[in-house]
């Protein structure tokens, strides 16, 4: 750790390139801490994206009519509007007016809250999309088959349409959870102290805006890297034999 | 095994096709809604009623505040085409889109011919541009290029200015580039290889098999995602507003700004997001429509 320290300090003192996150103790530690957090909010509005598309993809085959339209409008607006323009929405516009009502002073939720919750409406858009497409593509004559065997229709859901909607979805799914992770970047615009917010304080106290340009990119494409590696292994595991090309 | 999947377009006959944007009843179910006569009365009254209320409101409060309703009105000038004199607004956001689409669909086709190119080192380097543009946050490529482009280029003795907006659509090409290389990729990979053998037995040479044979079949496969790129680049425009770009995002915040109450925030977002739909719908359904066209006729 000290060599590497002093590696970068050379750097610094030879070539002028200033990499303060190597050797100043409070850089480091702030820049960890917006690569954590960038990493917990993909975390926690991937899993919120999933329950959002899960309980959407359900809601949209209610028999009533209404039901789905009020679906089918969540989608189009959330598909349809800039992600950006949303999180403003929610963050200024939303809290203000719900803090109001509820007369609480200085807002109800941290930009945080409102980061995971705007992402995840975005992406559980989209997600109802691809889950609903998923459970479609199991024909109404395999799960009369299952029917005709005898399974109850929990059992039928578990056992016959799950596995086989959540197989032919995965790609697709996988697509748009990168590229939420990838939006997340957009929670700098309300503040939320994550990678990009965080290197934006350390250039604006440093003056190294290339240096950390140059790292705030390959951090990203590293963790992105990570995660498509992850889920294109996890995709060819689970593959439908036949299914698609 | 192309040929054996006949329409369902799947090899697997237990499984029905997978196809998300092909939605069966709500896309047809909206376009209804968006032109019946029901809708366009509830539309009208929903207005009439909101407009009332709101007079009724500001007179209840105090007889000179305006209402919301005036307040759209009075900003909608500046949050649609810039200040005074200035070029910026909502229209900027548009031929912003327009020129980064034209610009990265020039590009990423070359990069795109470059992916399916018989020379080893150029498949490999335009595989690595196309991944490293494909997998980075737009937002970190437009501080990238924003932050790290000259502000100014000097040819000779002229010194040309080079204006924030410009570097923005740039940097917004450049996602636009990897994906359309990408979707040039995989339609060129999907044309069967029957039509190559049978172009080169008709001495074709490989440009001209490629020019006059594969892509032209491609531009029906290409299309529709493409389109889809198209609103996904629309709808990350705002973005350039971060950067102090004058585009529709800012000046609705300069207009919240100068106004200063809390209780224009949310028809003032509102009003700016239905803009971005009532451009961005009408494309995302025309979308559907030729991807669902398309896939018959495979």
């Amino acid at each position: 750790m000290e060599t590497v320290a002093e590696w970068f300090l050379w750097l610094k003192e030879a070539h002028g390139i200033k990499l303060t996150i190597f050797y100043d103790e409070l850089d480091r530690t702030r820049f960890l801490s917006g690569v954590w957090t960038t990493i917990h909010l993909s975390f926690v509005c991937v899993l919120a994206s999933i329950v959002i598309g899960m309980a959407g993809a359900w809601l949209q085959m209610s028999p009533v009519v209404w039901v789905r339209r009020v679906m089918s409008g969540y989608i189009a607006f959330f598909r349809n509007t800039p992600p950006l323009v949303q999180l403003y929405f929610f963050y200024f516009a939303v809290d203000s007016a719900l803090s109001g009502m509820l007369g609480i002073r200085g807002g109800i939720m941290s930009s945080y809250g409102w980061a995971v919750i705007a992402l995840s409406f975005f992406a559980g858009a989209f997600n109802t999309e691809i889950f609903r497409a998923g459970i479609e593509s199991v024909p109404k004559s395999t799960i009369e088959g299952a029917q005709s065997l005898g399974y109850s229709r929990f059992q039928i859901y578990r056992y016959i349409t799950f596995p086989l909607a959540y197989r032919v979805c995965l790609p697709s799914l996988n697509n748009n959870l990168i590229n939420l992770v990838k939006t997340t970047t957009v929670a700098y615009a309300i503040a939320v102290p994550e990678t990009l917010y965080i290197s934006n304080q350390i250039w604006s106290d440093e003056y190294n805006v290339p240096e950390m340009m140059n790292v705030v990119w390959i951090v990203y494409l590293v963790l992105v890297g990570i995660l498509v590696w992850l889920m294109h292994r996890w995709e060819k595991a689970i593959r439908v034999p036949g299914f698609g090309q | 095994m192309k040929h054996l999947s006949g329409s369902t377009g799947t090899d697997l006959p237990v499984m029905l096709p997978f196809r998300p944007g092909a939605a069966t009843w709500d896309a047809r179910d909206w376009a209804g809604i968006a032109t019946s006569k029901r809708f366009g009365l509830a539309l009208a009254l929903v207005l009439i009623s909101w407009i009332l209320v709101d007079s009724a409101y500001a007179q209840m409060v105090g007889g000179k505040s305006q209402t919301v309703w005036e307040t759209l009105v009075k900003w909608t000038p500046l949050m649609m085409f810039g200040p005074q004199g200035q070029f910026g607004g909502f229209i900027l956001n548009i031929v912003v889109s327009f020129i980064a689409m034209a610009l990265g669909t020039f590009m990423g086709l070359w990069m795109g011919l470059g992916q399916v190119s018989t020379n080893r080192f150029i498949k490999r380097a335009c595989w690595i541009v196309t991944q490293l543009f494909r997998n980075s946050p737009w937002l970190v490529l437009l501080f990238y290029f924003m932050l790290l482009l000259p502000f100014y280029i000097n040819i000779g003795d002229t010194r040309i200015e080079v204006s924030g907006w410009a570097k923005a659509t740039f940097a917004l090409s450049l996602p636009i580039m990897a994906n359309v290389s990408e979707i040039v990729r995989g339609a060129v990979g999907s044309i069967p290889t029957g039509q190559w053998e049978s172009a080169e037995s008709l001495a074709f040479s490989r440009t001209q098999t490629m020019w006059r044979i594969i892509l032209p079949q491609c531009i029906k496969r290409m299309v529709p995602p493409w389109m889809n790129w198209y609103c996904i680049l629309t709808m990350s425009t705002p973005l350039i507003s971060i950067l102090g770009v004058a585009d529709g995002m800012t000046l609705t915040q300069d207009a919240l700004a100068a106004e200063g109450r809390s209780e224009y925030l949310i028809p003032m977002y509102l009003w700016l997001m239905s803009w971005f739909f009532i451009y961005s719908y009408p494309i995302a359904l025309w979308t559907r429509k030729l991807e669902n066209r398309f896939a018959v006729n495979q």
